[in-house]
């Protein structure tokens, strides 16, 4: 009698403690979901596009992977002006200050700044964003004779948008 | 599971492993080390850099599992009052919490030279740093009040509602945008590691593990020395008798083997 009583408690405490975990599961999953744009570290320039017209004041975080091609220094001779792209939006992208040593074209960064009236983004900060990959030098020049290479950059421009 | 979780079984099932788990942690890490610092190669965009990763990740996979198992102990603690699960819980949390600040520090030192920045609030960082509050949180939690049983409910609550933060730790990278890239390992199409650096990563990942499982039969084990100390001065056995003067280390010995060896 006493035996299955304490069974019966084991079992109560386990089934409050199930319900306690579910109802803090979903309050994370409520809170988590209504603070997304907190959340987020960066917009992707898709989102940036159907934002904008953006508050100049408004600071904010773009990624992308930085458009092939679009590199090139101002004749002022300190700012660079860039693209970055999600394969479906690209937004252009000027900066004055020291690049991290992984930026170059094709890779992915995230910037910090804001939108100016002409639609450009005006960075104070620019960090790479290095995709998942790693492998020695010899696989990623096999890799890109193999124009399996492309897939991975669909694949990381994919990643910027979610 | 009862019949394997008490005090003296606990003794004599972990003495034996002992000594070979420790030989195993030991050959494990030497073994990783070597292969993460020398024979490895370097990676096509960070160079020799990639070989933090040989710790991190292996450091970032404890914390995680670490807490896991202590929450798990925090549940079979408040469920079925096992004295066993709530030593388990308590001699895990700074083990996880070490690994889990060697995480940040390691990422914090990958992250300046290839990101170019040392700290960031995106989803990982964040999480990840929540969860060593969370063990911190614990440890404070657990030791505040006069009466230890009432130290490892509250403790075990926390561990509980804490876990949530598990899953947000591994998927906030694929819920949300962040900085630190997406899954290497752990992820539906298979590793993005490339084999040659799988091994040093596999090796360094289960010499973590195997050192967990050492540090916690050792904190354990004192754990319950400890109290059977304390339960042998509250009986009187060490008190001072002129005529015996060497009765209290051999009543100990008595005490202590006689648990043991029912």
């Amino acid at each position: 009698m006493s035996l299955s009583r304490a069974k019966a408690r084991k079992r109560q405490r386990m089934y409050i403690i199930g319900a306690v975990l579910l109802a803090v599961a979903g309050a994370a999953a409520l809170i988590l979901t209504a603070f997304e744009d907190s959340v987020v570290f960066f917009f992707s320039p898709t989102e940036i596009i159907e934002k904008s017209p953006i508050d100049p004041d408004q600071r904010l975080r773009i990624g992308g992977l930085v458009v092939e091609g679009s590199v090139q220094k101002l004749q002022d001779g300190k700012t660079i002006a860039f693209a970055v792209t999600d394969m479906a939006e690209t937004v252009p992208i000027s900066y004055s200050g020291i690049l991290p040593d992984l930026f170059r074209e094709g890779q992915g960064v995230v910037a910090e700044g804001h939108m100016n009236a002409e639609g450009t983004f005006v960075a104070s900060e620019v960090l790479a964003k290095h995709d998942e990959n790693y492998m020695p030098p010899e696989v990623a020049e096999s890799l890109k004779k193999s124009g399996y290479w492309e897939e991975i950059e669909a694949k990381n421009a994919e990643q910027m948008r979610n | 599971m009862h019949r394997f979780a008490k005090p003296s079984v606990f003794l004599k099932l972990t003495d034996p492993i002992l000594p070979w788990l420790a030989g195993a942690t030991a050959i494990l890490i030497a073994a990783g080390l070597y292969f993460a610092l020398f024979a490895s190669p370097i990676d096509y965009q960070q160079g020799d850099t990639v070989r933090i990763m040989y710790l991190h990740v292996p450091a970032a996979w404890m914390g995680l599992f670490c807490y896991v198992g202590m929450a798990i102990c925090g549940a079979m603690s408040l469920i079925w009052k096992h004295p066993l699960a709530d030593i388990c819980a308590r001699a895990t949390a700074p083990i996880g919490a070490t690994f889990t600040a060697l995480c940040l520090i390691t990422g914090s030192l990958w992250g300046e030279p290839m990101w170019g920045t040392w700290w960031v609030w995106d989803a990982r960082l964040t999480s990840m740093l929540i969860l060593l509050f969370l063990y911190l949180g614990y440890i404070a939690l657990v030791n505040a009040f006069d009466d230890p049983e009432r130290g490892s409910k509250a403790g075990s609550a926390l561990a509980l509602v804490g876990a949530i933060n598990v899953p947000i730790v591994k998927f906030s990278v694929d819920w949300w945008n962040t900085l630190h890239q997406p899954a290497s390992i752990v992820r539906m199409d298979g590793p993005a590691v490339d084999p040659s650096m799988q091994l040093p990563l596999a090796l360094m990942i289960l010499g973590f593990t195997s050192y967990y499982f050492v540090v916690l039969i050792l904190r354990v084990r004192l754990e319950l020395n400890e109290r059977r100390i304390r339960a042998l001065q509250l009986s009187g056995m060490f008190d001072e008798r002129p005529d015996h003067k060497d009765a209290g280390s051999r009543n100990y010995e008595a005490g202590h083997n006689m648990e043991a060896n029912q």
